[in-house]
């Protein structure tokens, strides 16, 4: 009985030890060496950037970054406080105005002053998002319909392969103008550069998901299709219950990529278009000049990486909640 | 001979109905000058310190207090920004002189644009690269004090354009837009010096202004002069501020003169609307002329006194965004011409004094003569024709509702304004050019002929 016990105990404790080891282990793995390699990184970078002058002064290390960030923030919160008296005189002036001329219907408008750092993340965030939905929407019932129908796959593919390798930047000179043809109205919902910008995200993500799905959809097991074929389901339903849960991996591998490659454009597409958002803040503090500006188009840059991570975690996630087949999802 | 008679019309019309539709009303204001027709405006600038009467009449509630909101949008370039008032995404915007004149005339997009309000003189510089200033130094006169004699020629320039030139090297240099000030400038400094700019010939399709060239000029955006220059794409360039100042502050150029003593007191951006819009808004267009009146007093009221705080506001990011020392520089009456070479040039930027303001039908001419000297006005145009483009651009009519209204409700003194009642629109005639030639606004045709380089009465490309 007693030495039952002491050996419980000492198994239990052998397990404890066990366990911690790996724990400690997992810790290193997962914790300290990322945290290495982010330091000497840091180092590095901090050493370089005091080597590197421009003729905006030296180029911004991780001090001069975390300062931005900072001074950006305190930026935001001042113009929110400007924001708030703009309002305020506003209504007085709505109810001046009315006291003096009944006839006159009183509107609020929109703050007018800038946009700050805060609200550019947002602005961007809401196009890679609408135009990411948008294609989506587009390429998944076209990629089943091409992965089902070889017929359909012989007709479209030299257009996809032909249109896929095209940087959609080259697109938009061409979206700008049919966009201002075909987009009047005199008070438009959404603004003209929100457009802009969108078309061009949703271009370049139709194909890799179009692909990706099609290929997905075609490559599903035999042995399931003839499940499908025996039952003598439906054709919609041999879709929805065979070909969708067959090929979501597929499927949420090309929304990744695409996802990937929209954030990446919708940068360059600011940047090239002055739309609003993350591209034009890098444009306009590199028109700028300041002695500021190089640390702030740092301070963009570790953003939009850091957002396009977390675009990127958000849709392997997705990808693992709908997935069947949980092993086929990793990294 | 200038018939506006129209737009007097229908805000008078607009006026009288709405003092009969408030007789009841408390506010005097009201009943005076209508509400704006239209409240919510997008206005264009370009970064350059020249537009600081848009900032300061929105930082300083000016609109707001004219029943305005309007929002300031920062354009890539003049292109950008004019296709953007012709196409209705901006109201307004701060443009060059000669965008309203050449859309109007059809040189380049063809529209109908006007300018009620002139936003400031001087302001620009030319500046060479350091190693073009090296060469040239050696051919400036110097003083006492060993450093050089102000304002520099371009005599001094051209034996290093003549050395390029036999080495078979192009001269290339940098400036903002075709029709703008600076290309004018640039070409009038150049030309006083004996180096030739270039020729238009728009009616063959040639728009790059370099048939005959020795010196050739080519268009880049103001912000981005610097970076061009360091790049060695260009070996000079003229801009307005801060660019110039920029280039001393990076340590990659000289500015070797102002365009203040190329033509003392030259008009220099204006702002654009399209005579649609003025005609649509008559109310709208007068109170946003009024609000920029004001910011143009504040600006130079009081010996430059608000020039600092004016300053620090261009200095955000989302104005002109360059470092406040670097505005400051030309904001605050000094120029830095070589690093450390300080000196005073009180009028380099006016907003208001002399009568910035008033949009004088001799400086819409003096552009246009420019345009006919450079080819870019392909044919000889009578004098009537220079006067009758420059009314249906340049409209003082506008701006003397404004500022007599302005003047009516005791808001600004009437002592900085001209006489409205014997004002005619042009200047008496100017002398203070680099090469000493006189311009009388009314005789363009007689102007043109004075110079030595350039196209003349019966020349054509």
């Amino acid at each position: 009985m007693a030495t039952t016990s002491i050996a419980e105990k000492s198994s239990a404790q052998l397990d404890l030890q066990d366990r911690l080891k790996r724990y400690l282990t997992a810790a290193t793995q997962y914790v300290a060496v990322p945290i290495v390699g982010i330091l000497v990184f840091m180092m590095l970078w901090s050493a370089a950037a005091k080597n590197i002058e421009t003729s905006l002064g030296n180029f911004p290390g991780p001090a001069a970054v975390i300062e931005q960030f900072g001074s950006l923030y305190e930026e935001h919160k001042a113009e929110r406080e400007k924001e708030g008296a703009f309002y305020e005189r506003q209504e007085k002036r709505n109810a001046e105005r009315v006291a003096a001329d009944p006839t006159y219907e009183a509107r609020v408008r929109p703050y007018t002053g800038k946009e700050t750092f805060l609200d550019q993340i947002f602005t961007s965030l809401k196009t890679v998002m609408a135009g990411f939905l948008a294609a989506a929407a587009i390429a998944v019932p076209l990629g089943i319909a091409i992965g089902l129908s070889k017929t359909l796959n012989t007709a479209v593919n030299p257009i996809i392969q032909i249109f896929k390798p095209v940087s959609p930047l080259a697109w938009l000179p061409l979206v700008t103008m049919v966009v201002s043809a075909l987009y009047v109205t005199p008070d438009p919902v959404v603004p003209k550069a929100f457009i802009n910008s969108m078309i061009t995200v949703t271009l370049c993500c139709l194909w890799p998901m179009v692909i990706n799905t099609a290929v997905g959809v075609a490559s599903i097991d035999s042995d399931l299709v003839n499940v499908s074929k025996v039952l003598r389901l439906p054709a919609l339903k041999h879709v929805q219950k065979i070909v969708l849960p067959a090929s979501v991996p597929m499927i949420f591998t090309g929304m990744r990529l695409s996802l990937g490659i929209a954030w990446m454009v919708l940068i360059a597409a600011e940047m090239l278009a002055q739309n609003p958002g993350l591209g034009k803040f890098v444009w306009d503090e590199f028109q700028n000049g300041s002695s500021n500006s190089l640390a702030r188009i740092m301070t963009a840059i570790l953003t939009i990486g850091f957002i396009g991570f977390l675009l990127d975690r958000a849709m392997l996630e997705i990808q693992k909640f709908v997935s069947w087949d949980k092993a086929s999802v990793s990294r | 001979m200038f018939p506006h008679s129209e737009f007097i019309q229908s805000a008078a019309r607009k006026v009288c109905a709405l003092a009969i539709a408030a007789v009841v009303s408390t506010s005097v204001f009201a009943a005076e000058l209508g509400y704006p027709e239209k409240e919510e405006l997008t206005f264009g600038f370009i970064k350059l310190t020249d537009m600081a009467p848009i900032a300061i009449a929105y930082e300083n509630g000016y609109f707001e207090d004219e029943g305005l909101y309007v929002t300031i949008e920062a354009q890539a370039n003049w292109k950008v920004l004019l296709d953007g008032v012709i196409d209705g995404r901006l109201d307004g915007a701060h443009m060059l002189a000669g965008q309203p004149l050449a859309a109007t005339i059809g040189y380049g997009t063809e529209a109908h644009i006007i300018t009620p309000f002139s936003m400031d003189l001087n302001g620009n510089g030319i500046t060479v690269s350091n190693d073009i200033w090296e060469q040239m130094k050696v051919n400036v006169p110097k003083m006492d004090d060993g450093r050089p004699v102000h304002p520099i020629k371009a005599d001094a320039l051209k034996p290093v354009v003549d050395a390029y030139r036999e080495e078979g090297k192009p001269f290339n240099m940098g400036m903002v837009f075709p029709v703008s000030t600076h290309n004018y400038e640039l070409r009038y400094w150049l030309a006083a010096g004996g180096i030739h700019p270039g020729f238009y010939a728009p009616h063959k399709g040639d728009t790059s202004g370099q048939i005959e060239a020795e010196a050739l000029l080519s268009v880049t955006p103001p912000p981005q002069m610097p970076a061009t220059l360091e790049a060695g794409t260009i070996y000079g360039y003229c801009v307005g501020e801060p660019w110039n100042q920029q280039a001393v502050f990076k340590g990659i150029g000289v500015p070797v003169i102002t365009d203040y003593e190329i033509w003392k007191d030259n008009p220099e951006k204006v702002f654009g609307i399209t005579a649609e819009f003025a005609e649509k808004y008559p109310n709208t267009t007068v109170r946003l002329v009024r609000a920029m009146i004001r910011a143009a007093i504040w600006l130079d009221e009081n010996d430059n006194a608000n020039r600092p705080a004016a300053v620090k506001i261009l200095s955000q990011s989302n104005y002109v965004g360059a470092d406040y020392d670097v505005i400051a520089n030309s904001m605050t009456g000094t120029f830095e011409y070589e690093k450390g070479d300080k000196r005073s040039v009180p009028d380099f930027n006016v907003f208001f004094r002399y009568n910035a303001t008033y949009p004088y039908y001799s400086d819409a001419i003096w552009y246009l003569t420019q345009m006919r000297r450079w080819g870019q006005i392909s044919e000889d145009k009578s004098d009537d024709w220079y006067k009758d483009t420059a009314a249906k651009v340049y409209r003082p009519d506008i701006y003397t509702v404004a500022a007599k209204s302005l003047i009516d409700e005791g808001i600004v003194d009437p002592a900085g304004f001209p006489n409205f009642d014997t004002e005619t629109g042009f200047k008496p005639e100017q002398t203070t050019f680099i090469d000493g030639i006189t311009y009388d606004g009314t005789k363009p045709n007689e102007y043109i002929d004075k110079f030595p380089i350039g196209l003349k009465n019966g020349d054509s490309i």
